[in-house]
């Protein structure tokens, strides 16, 4: 055999990430993901309704042994995902470069980006109580001290839109939800949830219990709104909630929402003219916290 | 351990405590430790270097008494060389982004961890502690400060110290022999984070962790110049305090010399925090949970060696309770294992150096001459070493020297209380305020004791607990300024709105 005889490459089957396995849709479905220009990237699984479901089964199922960690812990294993995505770089470079319609040079400071983002957040985890929480001067003889908890479950809409929105934007969502303790499951962006599906593989390799990160290709207006109106979903971030109308529309998920009081964390005004780049700041970190508040009283 | 080899030849084997079983020896090996190298010189500009002087120091492993290695005696011209490469690094790293200093800081705390075995063991043969701590307690914590102070490096903005808060310059950093690395941690972390730069000196007698926490910063890819290391007695550490270009200076050890420090610094621009001594209180009302309690006294006291700052050397317990309390005690005493650091069963190690194990021995000779009635459990020392059995004395009045003074060995001085008024009265009836434990059930009680204990640190039904995330650090003349958490970073921070 020559050497120079072409060599077949071998694709890769994209599945869903749930409980920390790597399933098909129930559905046995699939749908084209496509790059910009409309060529054929692969086929990814068309997850339901029914998978959404299972994946919150699964991320309440994680919520005590995750928020139950101590925040160092939580920090190294953020810090771990980190480690994990720098060694994966070229490939995340290549997805994003497809998924964004980008070059490799402008993807790959966008996978530069998301690993950096691991970084920050990973500082976050032992810092936020000590911004977030703290002593209160009430006035009489007591101790008085606000903490905060995570939220518990929170539903995620990826960014679909925005220029970094494949992976930096997946990150910007799912690691400030998963720092202070919470668990997600994603609605990963349906016209480019490759990059999200890969990062699957990289959280399942950076001791990151299985279940706090659960996601689901598919129709956002299929998965939005299971979220949006589960029971057992505590809060709900929109980031990736483009439709103008429809089931999938912020306005009909934040409204579904409301029937169990989830958090909200609303899309931009503009989501098209997102920078995913820009300097994440705390607003999503301070999102998904409950703020407890211990009295306890002081004498002899 | 499956056998015991007779013929294990260990420097010393652990005392046997009095009507215990024997226990097979469970040595760490030596050579963990990794090669130690018969000289070190300074680790300036990203280098190691040579004296620019020939006095060389020796450093004595001293659970044996033999010389580990030579180091260089730090001279002026040594410092004065230090503080360049530190001020030449000093504009490229203050400058980086706070998100690329913060990558440095992390890959530390993880090469710490990759190499803490080897740092433990060097750390037990250098100081004399007992591998059980430098292997459970400090590399621990080693790598955890770095990984903290790692994460707000990137995050000033957000710490309350106003917008954009910037870093003071060159930092000298001193510090103790009790807890080398780990003292090394608390002084550098915060200060890199905070994107100063620095010169520290570590202690004469424990110099060795340091010079090899210098390779650490070389596997990291540090700048030249962040991180200078330069070795010496107290002659070294006053020239890098007073010298005009440091503009910071951080110290822990005792309050003479910090004292002497702020005196020589007065009326300069240089921002100082101290770290000093301490004579803690550990209180002891009748309703505490006895067993717990006990492990509380002693853990405050015997751990380290009692080479701890904040030790709970005074023992306030509630008439009460005393002869209760006191028996408990000194039957947990007596199944304290003295001996080899090595051995991981030795719960306290060797006593530091010679000079300390004879400051210790007199100031134990003064509680018997004022009247104290001294108490020892039977153990058998080890021959060679500097060695100092657990000890606890009775019957002491707040005018004993054994009440006042910081013995900083395993010497405990145990005085009662009736009333908890009487106890805070007592508790700080001293000059230092570095720390206090409390003991009880009644959660009230513990804050209305800690809002009196004019104390950095309060420990309740606890003792001798630190966490990065933890500020720690005196009142009066035990310091000032705080290290770890948030409140660390302030020392190393120009937070003066007017000062351009």
């Amino acid at each position: 055999m020559s050497e120079t005889a072409m060599r077949i490459e071998v694709f890769k089957t994209y599945k869903l990430y749930v409980g920390g396995k790597f399933p098909r849709s129930e559905s046995g479905r699939v749908y084209e993901v496509t790059d910009t220009k409309d060529q054929w990237l692969a086929n990814a699984p068309l997850g339901t309704r029914k998978d959404t479901r299972d994946a919150v089964l699964a991320a309440r199922a994680a919520v005590k042994g995750w928020s139950g960690t101590t925040a160092y812990n939580r920090g190294q294993v953020l810090y771990r995902v980190a480690e994990m995505l720098q060694g994966r770089r070229e490939q995340f470079t290549a997805e994003v470069a497809a998924a964004e319609g980008l070059g490799a040079k402008k993807a790959a400071a966008l996978v530069d980006a998301a690993i950096d983002r691991w970084v920050w957040y990973a500082g976050w985890t032992d810092k936020v109580a000590q911004i977030a929480g703290g002593a209160n001067p009430v006035a009489g003889p007591f101790f008085n001290l606000s903490t905060p908890e995570p939220t518990g479950v929170v539903g995620v809409v990826a960014p679909r839109t925005g220029h970094g929105f494949s992976l930096l934007g997946l990150v910007s969502v799912v690691a400030p939800a998963i720092a202070t303790g919470n668990t997600v499951v994603v609605a990963a962006a349906e016209q480019a949830p490759l990059p999200a599906l890969s990062l699957g593989e990289v959280l399942a390799t950076s001791d990151v219990p299985g279940g706090v990160v659960n996601l689901i290709s598919g129709r956002t207006a299929d998965i939005a709104p299971t979220l949006a109106s589960h029971q057992d979903v505590n809060a709900l971030d929109l980031a990736g909630a483009i439709d103008l109308e429809g089931p999938g529309a912020a306005a009909a998920l934040e409204a579904s929402a409301a029937d169990t009081l989830k958090r909200v964390v609303r899309p931009a005004a503009d989501p098209s003219a997102v920078d995913w780049t820009a300097s994440p700041g705390t607003g999503r970190l301070l999102s998904f916290l409950e703020t407890k508040t211990v009295w306890h009283p002081m004498g002899i | 351990m499956a056998k015991t080899d007779k013929k294990t030849a260990q420097p010393v084997q652990p005392a046997k405590p009095s009507g215990l079983f024997e226990y097979a020896p469970a040595p760490e090996s030596p050579a963990a430790a990794g090669e130690i190298a018969t000289s070190y010189g300074h680790f300036i500009g990203g280098r190691f270097v040579d004296s620019s002087g020939s006095e060389a120091l020796k450093t004595v492993n001293p659970a044996t008494e033999q010389v580990l290695a030579e180091f260089a005696q730090g001279t002026e011209e040594d410092v004065d060389r230090a503080v360049a490469a530190a001020r030449k690094a000093f504009a490229g790293w203050s400058s980086l982004p706070g998100s690329e200093r913060a990558k440095y800081l992390f890959r530390i705390a993880r090469i710490v961890q990759e190499r803490s075995r080897e740092l433990a063991v060097l750390e037990s043969i250098d100081n004399g502690k007992p591998i059980r701590e430098t292997r459970d307690v400090d590399l621990p914590l080693v790598a955890a400060h770095f990984f903290y102070y790692a994460g707000w490096a990137d995050k000033l903005d957000f710490a309350g110290f106003g917008p954009n808060p910037r870093p003071l310059g060159v930092a000298a950093q001193v510090i103790p022999w009790n807890f080398p690395l780990l003292m090394l941690a608390w002084k550098v972390a915060p200060a890199l984070a905070t994107g100063n730069t620095v010169v520290l000196k570590p202690a004469e007698t424990t110099p060795l962790t340091a010079l090899r926490f210098a390779e650490i910063c070389r596997q990291a890819g540090l700048p030249d110049g962040v991180v200078n290391i330069v070795t010496g007695d107290g002659r070294t550490g006053a020239a890098l305090t007073a010298h005009p270009d440091v503009n910071k200076v951080a110290f822990t050890g005792s309050t003479p010399v910090g004292r002497a420090i702020a005196k020589q610094i007065a009326g300069t621009r240089k921002k100082l925090s101290l770290e000093l001594g301490g004579k803690a209180a550990n209180i002891v009302f009748d309703d505490a949970p006895l067993d717990q309690a006990v492990e509380g006294i002693v853990n405050g006291i015997f751990f380290n060696q009692g080479h701890v700052c904040c030790a709970g050397s005074r023992l306030l317990v509630q008439e009460s309770i005393q002869d209760e309390l006191l028996d408990a005690l000194k039957r947990r005493m007596g199944t304290l294992r003295v001996g080899d650091p090595l051995d991981k069963n030795t719960d306290i190690g060797a006593i530091n150096s010679a000079a300390q194990l004879a400051r210790i021995t007199e100031l134990a000779a003064a509680g018997e001459q004022e009247g104290a009635e001294r108490w020892a459990p039977e153990c058998e020392l080890p021959g060679a070493g500097y060695w100092f059995r657990p000890t606890l004395f009775t019957g002491v009045s707040q005018a004993h020297r054994i009440a006042r003074e910081e013995i900083f060995g395993p010497v405990l001085s145990v005085l009662t209380f009736r009333t908890p008024a009487e106890a805070v009265e007592k508790a700080n009836n001293t000059p230092f305020g570095l720390s206090a434990g409390i003991w009880t059930e009644k959660g009230s009680r513990i804050l209305w004791m800690a809002n009196r204990l004019r104390a950095g640190v309060v420990w309740a039904n606890t003792f001798n607990k630190f966490d990065p995330t933890s500020p720690f650090g005196g009142y009066k003349e035990s310091g000032y300024g705080r290290e770890g958490g948030r409140h660390g970073l302030e020392p190393y921070l120009n937070v003066e709105a007017l000062d351009v």
